[in-house]
């Protein structure tokens, strides 16, 4: 080094290049900490993922199955109440709860009390006459014999055989009197208790009763929602995408259009659920609690999305396929239709998929228009009154009982498969499609 | 003029230097010396591996994913890519001007600050101050920018720019100057001025300069290598380079008949 | 069911008009395909769309105006001592006539079911006549259609100029959804202004709409000073802003700048996965776990802590907007040159001196503006809240404590009875204002900032 390049003072006798290197150290020392809270900023979110995740699974995966107690049923007809007529009305207005409740005396004649009684006969779900209906309405040569049947066991009891509340007797707080667990303990080393698939989860509509209480009439209320919002949504805007991409002049119009869309995209949903309500509902006299009100409110939600996907999938294609098309002649439609559009269509697709899971989803802008109803029957049309799953998961979150607790996980762990399949959806589609120009 | 400059011992030395991109092979076995003191240009046609080979000497091949090195590549008998180099510290011996001018988004003392303080090299702020002007001087853009030094340096020309990441460059008191095309994105005159520059620097600095330009690499250099497809065809003086190549590439090359 | 009948039908008759228009044009061509202006099948679109068209719009304005043009016939003609009822009864008698006509529901009086049958026997008088009108339309549609096809004529043009009038009137829908949302939040709110002043809801401290609902005070006793909801808002989504913004930006830096590309293969699309999440999840999560988790730990500190605290609602949100902020703010990284990354690191600067003096400050325009995303997604956020953050309308800064949120509090005012003369329920949509404009202005300075420093680097 001469003097000339001696940049530094002369009070410092080394050289730059040994300055640098003093103070490697301590600089190396502060790139491993950064790099080490860079990377705990992503263990923790993904701990919170997992979290999440497994609380929803630990307390979910139980709801797949049901307890079912045995009992074996004297179907006299003086207890249905039906005499000797065997008429399809009769066998369905028949007191079936009554024949049960005098095999579970006649199971534990100990219990002689009303209190006892009663507490004896709230062992089986007050559903579970279900099962002696269908199997007489099948077969009515069944009635004055005596059949061996599976009922489904009250929630109190389900939980108790699940292991969510305690079967110690003797305890404070416990939701199963100590007789009743006495009398489970019995049944259970009968053989007379067993936990079995769940279906009337995957069965029925909403219920007060834990146990009786299924998914069906919200998902297929969802069903319903998402295919007027697919309808309404996806032509309008695979059709103000081409617009926008392939017609409109740059002028403030199609200014004022672009502002709006990305407006729209940043509106609270819950916003939505307030234009559902006074427009469809109080403007319009849409039925209240209908998927197809919520549908409509869906599809107006997640049109940007499918306007902003299907307009990046179409300037996607490059210009050279619409110059070929347009110099052989075709008009400005005809490039479109018959070029660029099914070029785009993987990408607006995907788009649309997204959308619909988030579609799926949303909970909140439906609950302002009435779909937060408890409504016990399956819906037949998307006019009928109807929940959708995620706001089965509001509803029964809400819910006091433990049994309910397990219910939730369930609902939302079918909610999530539905959304993984739809996302996988997605992604496989991209993939398949995938294309490099 | 400094002994040290014409003894010729060789600053940056590379023998049978490979470089891959993935499976592309960009350099095949270099053997170059770069003499310190002086300035050394490297030309050739377009995707040659001149810059490839420019990167190679501070390690900037490095932040390119699949980017392979092998061979030996040394500066004054160190490997460069040694397992136990430290890049930072390679880089700080190293310096580099790029093709576009890159100021930092901060005004232009900070620019010019930010090498001596990232590496610790100003105990105060008066030390710091003086390197800055010292800096810019060298860079001769002082005169043209002291009055508003604590502007944007995006703010001016792109030579003033050029010169303002010459100097950058210089405030870390490298001992070795990478030029990747320098005056590629600038006008005649900002060019003669960075050419001017490179000039003087040459007294203090070892130089290495890509270049596109035959005539620039012709004023301003005084060794001279040329590439082709990822071969070091020659490597001589510059005048002879340019009067008397000895390969029929860079006779071809040098007349305009490719490139 | 009927309608189904009738659109079927109409369907039925648009196909079968194309083939008509189809056949035609070949007929009219004779053996010189070419002598057509346009191909054959555009005259089958253009004869199928005047038969459809105008048949389905009658059917369409029928639709539309069937509600209140039955209500004016149906009331028009009540029965005496229905008519005789006040205006609000009277809306509530119309609901049941309405329900025992359409859905078959029980009548409670003779009255009704009368009203009842009328409606039924107008609506099938109306329909039954809309049904007739929309069917002609068709055929007179298709028949004059195809009476004027020949070879010069210019189906295809008039096809796609159809298409076009189509595809504008479709990208106005967006318009008409903002226009729908200003009008329907501005009316309802000025109704609710004209009980409850302005002044007052903005500025007052006690919220409790509750007690508003009894029938002699209206607007009088409960009070909406909103001024709690909005702290509320701001603490909550405060929390979670200081969760979500630096793990995300630096998940984020992480992710971009350090990951191995099979880490960030792996690790980003599960990053995403807390963006895809119902909100009523993480809704359910932070009551189930979160909140009491918190309230635990408090008592074991020996602190109160509210079982609905605002922690446990703000942190879970943190959590579920750190995928925004990431993506978002990895966007706006990698937006960064290269070159200044290079000249940077041909300083000798280490990555992270580099991410944190280099690229961090000139992507601070571009994380501001993401992190104002966040906040605006924050602000509307309503499950989440709903479900975790409570009702008590507390004017407090204490995160143990629980307050509750304008979404909150909307959804709140809206499920259950709605009565839109009641300040109680017009509230919800001076909230619903209240809330629009906010997240509006945000998400448009947000942009704004946004685009300024992409066009920096462009």
């Amino acid at each position: 080094m001469t003097e000339s390049t001696q940049l530094i003072r002369s009070s410092d006798t080394r050289t730059a290049a040994q300055i640098a290197a003093s103070h490697l150290k301590r600089r190396h020392a502060a790139e491993r900490r950064f790099k080490a809270i860079g990377l705990s900023a992503v263990v923790v979110a993904m701990t919170f993922l997992g979290l999440l995740l497994f609380t929803i699974l630990g307390n979910g995966l139980s709801a797949f199955t049901q307890t079912y107690v045995k009992l074996d049923v004297t179907l006299s007809p003086e207890l249905l109440g039906i005499g000797e007529q065997r008429t399809a009305e009769a066998l369905a207005t028949a007191d079936y709860g009554g024949v049960i409740k005098d095999a579970m005396y006649k199971r534990f004649p100990a219990a002689q009390s009303r209190a006892e009684k009663r507490e004896v006969a709230g062992l089986i779900s007050s559903g579970a006459d279900m099962a002696l209906r269908k199997a007489l309405a099948a077969n009515p040569e069944l009635i004055g014999t005596t059949q061996t049947f599976w009922l489904v066991a009250d929630d109190t009891v389900d939980m108790a055989i699940k292991g969510y509340t305690s079967r110690q007797t003797g305890q404070e707080g416990n939701r199963l009197s100590d007789k009743q667990l006495g009398w489970l303990a019995e049944l259970e080393a009968d053989g007379g208790v067993t936990r079995r698939f769940n279906s009337i989860l995957f069965s029925s509509g909403d219920s007060r009763e834990p146990e009786l209480a299924g998914l069906w009439g919200s998902v297929v209320g969802s069903v319903f929602s998402l295919l007027i919002t697919l309808a309404v949504s996806f032509p309008l805007g695979v059709a103000t995408a081409i617009y926008l991409e392939e017609f409109a002049p740059k002028n403030k119009w199609t200014d004022l259009i672009e502002v709006n869309i990305n407006n729209l995209a940043a509106v609270p949903s819950v916003v939505f659920g307030l234009l559902g309500l006074a427009v469809f509902l109080n403007f319009l006299g849409m039925p209240r609690s209908a998927p197809l009100v919520g549908g409509l409110v869906l599809a107006l939600i997640c049109l940007p999305t499918i306007i902003i996907a299907g307009r990046a999938a179409l300037k996607a294609v490059p210009p050279s396929i619409r110059e070929a098309a347009a110099g052989l002649g075709a008009s400005k439609l005809q490039v479109v239709t018959d070029h660029v559009l099914p070029l785009a269509m993987p990408g607006i697709l995907t788009g649309t998929i997204l959308g619909m899971a988030h579609a799926l989803g949303e909970t909140a802008p439906l609950l302002m228009i009435g779909m937060v109803a408890f409504i016990v029957d399956i819906p037949a049309s998307p006019l009928d009154p109807s929940a959708v799953l995620p706001v089965q998961v509001y509803l029964w979150a809400d819910s006091p009982e433990r049994a309910f607790v397990e219910r939730t996980s369930a609902a939302i762990i079918v909610l999530l498969i539905f959304l993984a399949a739809m996302n996988l959806g997605a992604i496989l589609l991209r993939k398949k499609f995938e294309r490099r120009w | 003029m400094n002994t040290a400059n014409t003894n010729g011992t060789a600053k940056v030395r590379s023998r049978g230097l490979e470089v891959f991109y993935g499976e592309k092979q960009a350099l095949f076995g270099v053997d170059l010396d770069i003499r310190s003191g002086e300035v050394t240009a490297l030309i050739g046609p377009s995707g040659c591996g001149k810059s490839t080979f420019l990167r190679c000497i501070n390690r900037m091949n490095d932040l390119v994913d699949g980017a392979k090195v092998n061979g030996s590549l040394t500066l004054d008998g160190d490997d460069i890519y040694h397992r136990e180099v430290d890049v930072v510290q390679l880089r700080a011996k190293v310096g580099m001007v790029f093709q576009k001018p890159n100021p930092f988004p901060k005004s232009i003392y900070d620019n010019v600050a930010y090498g001596p303080r990232i590496h610790g090299m100003a105990a105060d702020q008066a030390e710091l101050d003086e390197i800055v002007m010292t800096s810019l001087e060298k860079a001769g853009l002082l005169g043209e920018v002291k009055d508003r030094l604590q502007e944007s340096g995006t703010g001016l020309s792109g030579g003033q720019q050029q010169r303002l990441c010459i100097a950058r460059a210089i405030a870390v008191e490298p001992e070795v100057i990478l030029m990747d095309e320098p005056c590629s994105a600038l006008d005649p005159i900002a060019t003669a001025k960075v050419e001017e520059l490179i000039d003087e620097l040459r007294d203090n600095y070892t130089i290495v300069i890509v270049t596109h330009s035959m005539q620039q690499a012709a004023r301003v250099s005084q060794r001279t290598a040329f590439f082709h497809l990822g071969k070091l065809i020659e490597m001589g003086d510059t005048e002879q380079i340019f009067t008397n190549p000895q390969q029929p590439l860079t006779q071809g090359y040098i007349t305009g008949r490719f490139g | 069911m009927q309608l189904f009948i009738l659109t079927a039908a109409l369907l039925a008759l648009i196909s079968f008009g194309y083939g008509v228009g189809r056949r035609r044009a070949l007929a009219v061509a004779g053996p010189n395909l070419r002598s057509l202006h346009s191909l054959p099948r555009y005259h089958g679109y253009l004869v199928a769309l005047w038969c459809g068209l105008p048949a389905l719009a009658v059917v369409a304005a029928w639709l539309a105006f069937e509600p209140s043009l039955l209500h004016a016939l149906v009331i028009g003609a009540l029965p005496a001592d229905l008519a005789q009822l006040s205006d609000e009864r009277l809306a509530l008698a119309y609901n049941e006539v309405r329900n025992v006509a359409r859905y078959g529901h029980p009548a409670s009086s003779d009255s009704i079911a009368e009203a009842a049958r009328h409606y039924a026997s107008l609506r099938q008088t109306m329909f039954l006549s809309v049904a007739a009108i929309a069917v002609a339309l068709a055929v007179a549609g298709l028949a004059a259609a195809r009476a004027r096809i020949h070879a010069g004529l210019r189906a295809r043009n008039r096809v796609e100029s159809i298409v076009s009038i189509f595809l504008i009137a479709a990208s106005t829908v967006a318009i008409f959804t903002t226009i729908g949302i200003v009008l329907s939040l501005v009316f309802e709110s000025l109704r609710f202004f004209q009980m409850v002043p302005v002044t007052e809801f903005l500025f007052g401290t006690s919220w409790s709409p509750q007690m508003a609902i009894r029938e002699d005070q209206v607007g009088s006793s409960g009070s909406f000073g909103a001024v709690p909801l909005f702290a509320g808002t701001m603490l909550i989504a405060g929390i979670a802003l200081a969760v979500a913004v630096p793990l995300g930006l630096l998940a984020a830096i992480y992710m971009s700048e350090y990951a191995a590309p099979k880490f960030r293969s792996v690790v980003k699309p599960l990053l995403e996965v807390l963006a895809g999440i119902p909100t009523v999840v993480y809704g359910f999560f932070a009551a189930l776990t979160v909140a009491p988790f918190i309230r635990d730990l408090g008592a074991k500190l020996g602190l109160s802590v509210a079982s609905e605290s605002a922690l446990a609602a703000g942190l879970v949100m943190g959590i579920m907007i750190i995928p925004f902020v990431s993506s978002l703010s990895d966007d706006v990284i990698s937006a960064v040159p290269h070159s200044l990354r290079e000249g940077a690191y041909g300083l000798g600067a280490t990555k992270s001196e580099t991410i944190k003096q280099v690229v961090l400050p000139a992507a601070l325009p571009g994380i501001v503006g993401s992190i104002l995303l966040a906040a605006s997604r924050a602000i509307g956020e309503t499950m989440i809240v709903v479900m975790a953050a409570g009702l008590a309308a507390n004017l407090t800064a204490n995160p143990l404590e629980a307050v509750t949120t304008v979404t909150t509090q909307i959804v709140t005012l809206l499920v259950g009875d709605q009565e839109f003369d009641s300040p109680k329920t017009l509230a919800a949509f001076a909230l619903g204002l209240a809330l629009f404009g906010i997240t509006l202005a945000l998400n448009g300075i947000a942009l704004r900032i946004v685009n300024k420093y992409r066009e920096k680097y462009d």
